[in-house]
């Protein structure tokens, strides 16, 4: 094998390897990059390749390693290193053209299992990329004299013609919605919610810049202190965290004077988990989703792929007017032991007060007139977190808020819950749709009074409004650490990160979410009737005929074009002249024999018929093309009839 | 292709048999002379081993898009299938219009390399990347690129084994270009031979010569006349020593006989001491050369069929063809 492809291979292998090396253990990554390395020297030098032992050696040792590092050899993180290793320690043992040929498959392997971590327009940029430097190496292989011009020629224009027939494929191929099989659970990342909340839980979200969901409003978009997107209903409180808890049966969840009413599309990004966003409170929603009793709408499957469906919500309501004992026991649990402090606190609120309404607007002015502090970077809290909270610190960001105010309450025995979620968002006004990002994250607290139902408080508000009126950057001192995008960047980078996500939405929308039912929406809006699978499949391959056929037509045309060649013409002109006059050419006679033939049969043509003989053949075999002229006038002008003597 | 059609149920000989057949017939022997243009009735196509792997690989990584919806898992699926799809209109296209016809194949020795010229003419723009071309035997295959409006001759080579003509058998010219996932072949069997002269002795005494006009006789040895002395040299037959002048005192000598030869000499088969043809014929084959070389000429008996003297490259083709095709079938097809 020559250099020049082993350079090539291990190029190929350098870029479909490196977008995984963030995700792989420091020690895989530093081992794959070595061997290439290795092989790049051993190929520059001229060395030989490394014994079998040695390699076997390796490899049993890395998997070793793997093995230590994981626990196990299967699962989703385990493949992609153990491809890495393979790919990389194939190229040691380079030896036959089939073991490139088999490196090559695998590569291509390797790029779709980048796909479980990105699937963005850049990274699809980059696998167009990368598959252009595997065609080229594609065609050294079978060509191995081919120069690199024409080799990247002939790869460049396989992939670009691929281009259409994918398109096609892509649009009508007849999407079945996995999975077709059980995957592992690692087989998504994930990040946002968590169904638990500890101080400080919220704030680490607060720094990811990452989008959890995108919201569209078709009609006019409510107030920003109305957005608020349900998430996960905590009840269970230790003395630090707070849980779902086991969830008791209570009643239907049932909205009285349910009104303003809004409509809205949400694309949700993958979180690997069931619950899906939706403003408070839900009404409908267009994909099939249950309602929990704590009014979380939830989908029968985690969701780990991007998602999109419409819903409606009413903003005021009512909700649960008639609660279930159970349910407002649960919402009254209280660890024992802890907290001396708030407890008395909310006692003697409760012994002024004549009403719970009361007793909530008492919290609330507490948090607001005493010296509280929303800040991302609360100091530590002791065991008795909440007193510390409230007496000591008092500077925390919203799981703090949230946390103290449910307890304030359950201790003035008001029945009480944390909810989380997120709130707010950015608008785009290129795409005019909505940015929820992980930063948006957000607890807040439900209080149910008899006669109203469950009420949404949010203490956050009560001491920095900015947080649920404007945003996140608003609410924290300048000097916070926030990402880098959050706080007040340049317009024009402003400008430019909502194009871009606005172009990434669409990318989500049309190329990444496109499954069965967007394909079934889009094939009826583009006209055809009574859209199946197996008209999907004829037009698919109706197209791809068509497509193929042009293509086809286009390569070929030279060659199928008869071309009038003037110099041949002539000759057989001069042929048929002769045959005229009883001298025909044998299909087997080449120029010379047939002039050889006709100088003995016809002496006083012998000159003239040389002549033209040997000007034809310096014309058709040796390319005298500046002779042509000079050919073609005697060639018209040769009339074997005329006697020369 | 077409035979995958047949059903899969029918007993195993019948379709064996159906198979044979219908191979008998789309790829019935044809035996062409002058110019075969590769038109796209002559080509054919079919998988690779490595294009049936890719196959695996892509349903396989089909189920995995499937499986974990990986949209741009599609789009890489789809487009190396559908660049697969296209590398078999390029291959196709690498074939497709050339012109071939055969040259001459000069003949050669038996146990030399016959070299059959094949002219190759591509007309169109477009240059043609690492075609080959096999023989019916299983040795590797030649490869050669041919650059876009040019002719350039190829020489398939296969060994001469027997003495006679030689024929190219059916020849397949493919090309499996640009991603070896689809083999794209024609046939293409001249009516070119060539002609294979028995392989030579390495060593033979030419019969004696005879002069027709008495003149330009030559000695060459022999046992008519006494021709002289030399010296004694070990192995020497007694009978030969000449004892008289060894009595004279000038040591041991050796008496010389010559026979004189004209310069015209007659290749008698018949003539030829071997036991068995083949070996006669070799020998005649050395006679030939060792005449032509030594500026003789010579004629040629074979049982009755007998060429005139004479001398001269051509003339000692002709010979050597006489001998070439002596005693075979295909003498008579010149």
């Amino acid at each position: 094998m020559n250099k020049a492809l082993i350079y090539g291979l291990l190029l190929s292998t350098l870029m479909v390897t490196a977008p995984h090396a963030v995700h792989l253990p420091l020690w895989v990554s530093a081992l794959c990059f070595s061997v290439l390395v290795w092989r790049s020297y051993l190929t520059y030098s001229g060395n030989t390749l490394p014994k079998r032992g040695l390699l076997t050696a390796i490899t049993l040792g890395s998997m070793g390693g793997i093995l230590i590092e994981f626990h196990t050899l299967f699962g989703r993180e385990v493949g992609v290193a153990l491809l890495m290793l393979l790919a990389t320690l194939k190229l040691m043992e380079l030896r036959t053209m089939r073991d490139a040929m088999a490196l090559l498959f695998l590569s291509c392997f390797i790029i779709i299992t980048n796909f479980f971590y990105s699937q963005s327009l850049p990274t699809g940029l980059y696998m167009l990329a990368t598959l252009l430097v595997i065609a080229t190496i594609w065609v050294h292989l079978n060509a191995p004299e081919i120069t690199f011009k024409p080799r990247l020629r002939v790869a460049a224009t396989l992939l670009l013609q691929a281009i259409p027939l994918t398109l096609i494929l892509f649009v009508l191929f007849p999407r079945v919605q996995g999975p077709l099989w059980g995957m592992p659970q690692d087989a998504y990342s994930s990040s946002g919610l968590d169904d638990k909340m500890t101080p400080g839980s919220l704030g680490k979200l607060a720094l990811s810049d990452e989008v959890a969901f995108r919201v569209s409003y078709p009609g006019r978009p409510p107030r920003r202190d109305q957005m608020y997107w349900r998430g996960p209903v905590l009840w269970l409180y230790d003395g630090s965290t707070w849980t779902p808890g086991r969830n008791r049966q209570g009643i239907q969840p049932n909205f009285t004077d349910a009104t303003d009413p809004i409509e809205y599309n949400v694309t949700l990004e993958p979180h690997n988990k069931n619950w899906l966003f939706l403003l408070d409170m839900p009404n409908h929603i267009s994909i099939t989703a249950g309602l929990s009793d704590d009014f979380q709408v939830l989908s029968r499957e985690p969701v780990n792929a991007r998602l999109r469906y419409e819903a409606r919500s009413h903003l005021r309501y009512t909700a649960n007017m008639q609660e279930s004992a159970g349910q407002l026991q649960r919402a009254l649990q209280l660890p024992q032991g802890f907290n001396p402090r708030a407890r008395e606190l909310a006692a003697g609120w409760r012994s002024k007060a004549d009403n719970e309404t009361g007793i909530v607007q008492e919290a609330l002015a507490y948090f607001h007139q005493q010296e509280f502090f929303y800040t991302l970077e609360p100091p530590l809290l002791g065991r008795d977190s909440v007193d510390d909270f409230l007496f000591n610190t008092r500077r925390g960001f919203c799981e703090h808020y949230a946390s103290a105010f449910v307890f304030l309450m359950r201790a003035a025995g008001i029945p009480a819950r944390v909810v989380t979620g997120y709130q707010g968002g950015e608008l785009n006004a290129v795409g005019n749709y909505y940015i929820v990002r992980q930063s948006d994250a957000h607890a807040w607290a439900e209080v149910w009074l008899a006669g109203h139902g469950w009420q949404r408080i949010d203490p956050t508000a009560a001491v920095a409004p900015a947080r649920v009126e404007r945003s996140l950057s608003a609410a924290l001192p300048d000097n916070a650490a926030l990402p880098f995008m959050s706080r007040n960047p340049p317009q024009w980078m402003r400008e430019l990160r909502l194009n871009w996500d606005a172009l990434s939405n669409r990318w989500n929308q049309w190329v990444l979410g496109y499954d069965s039912e967007l394909q079934f929406a889009l094939l009826s809006r583009l006209g055809m009737e009574s859209v199946s699978m197996q008209k999907m499949a004829l037009n698919m391959i109706a197209g791809l005929g068509i497509i193929i056929a042009l293509f086809a037509a286009f390569m070929l045309r030279h060659l199928f074009k008869r071309e009038q060649d003037k110099v041949q013409t002539a000759w057989l002109k001069v042929c048929r002249k002769l045959a005229k006059a009883g001298m025909p050419r044998a299909a087997h006679e080449g120029p010379q024999d047939y002039a050889k033939r006709v100088a003995i049969a016809r002496p006083d043509l012998k000159d003239a018929i040389h002549d033209l003989a040997n000007r034809y053949s310096a014309l058709r075999y040796r390319g005298m093309a500046n002779h042509e002229q000079e050919f073609l006038y005697r060639a018209t002008t040769f009339s074997p009839s005329k006697r020369a003597s | 292709m077409l035979e995958l059609n047949h059903s899969l149920f029918k007993r195993p000989t019948v379709l064996t048999s159906l198979k044979q057949k219908f191979r008998a017939w789309l790829f019935r022997p044809r035996i062409e002379h002058g110019t075969v243009i590769l038109t796209q009735r002559r080509i054919f196509i079919l998988p690779t081993k490595q294009g049936l792997t890719f196959g695996v690989v892509l349903v396989v990584m089909l189920l995995g898009d499937i499986n974990y919806n990986l949209s741009l898992g599609y789009v890489l699926t789809f487009l190396l299938a559908m660049m697969a799809v296209m590398s078999m209109l390029h291959a196709f296209r690498n074939l497709a219009h050339l012109e071939i016809h055969a040259g001459r194949a000069d003949a050669v020795f038996c146990g030399e390399t016959a070299r059959f010229q094949l002219h190759f003419n591509n007309r169109s723009e477009l240059p043609r990347y690492r075609l080959c071309l096999k023989g019916m035997a299983d040795i590797a295959p030649q490869c050669f690129d041919l650059p876009a409006r040019q002719s350039s001759d190829v020489f398939f080579e296969l060994a001469a084994l027997r003495r006679g003509w030689l024929e190219t058998g059916r020849l397949t010219l493919y090309t499996e270009f640009p991603l070896g996932l689809f083999h794209a072949w024609s046939y293409l069997h001249f009516d070119t031979r060539c002609l294979i002269y028995p392989k030579p002795l390495d060593e033979a005494l030419l019969p004696p010569g005879y002069a027709p006009d008495g003149e330009g006789k030559r000695p060459v040895e022999g046992d008519d006349d006494f021709a002289g002395l030399r010296n004694y040299i070990a192995g020497d037959a007694l009978p030969r020593i000449a004892w008289k002048a060894y009595a004279r005192g000038q040591g041991l000598q050796v008496k010389q006989f010559a026979t004189q030869v004209g310069d015209e000499l007659l290749l008698n088969l018949a003539d030829t001491p071997d036991s068995d043809l083949e070996g006669r014929l070799a020998r005649m084959t050395r006679w030939v050369l060792d005449a032509e070389a030594l500026g003789l000429r010579y004629g040629l008996l074979l049982k009755g069929e007998e060429l005139p003297s004479g001398n001269g490259t051509a003339h000692r083709d002709e010979c050597l063809r006489r001998i070439a095709l002596f005693g075979l079938d295909m003498a008579g097809m010149v």
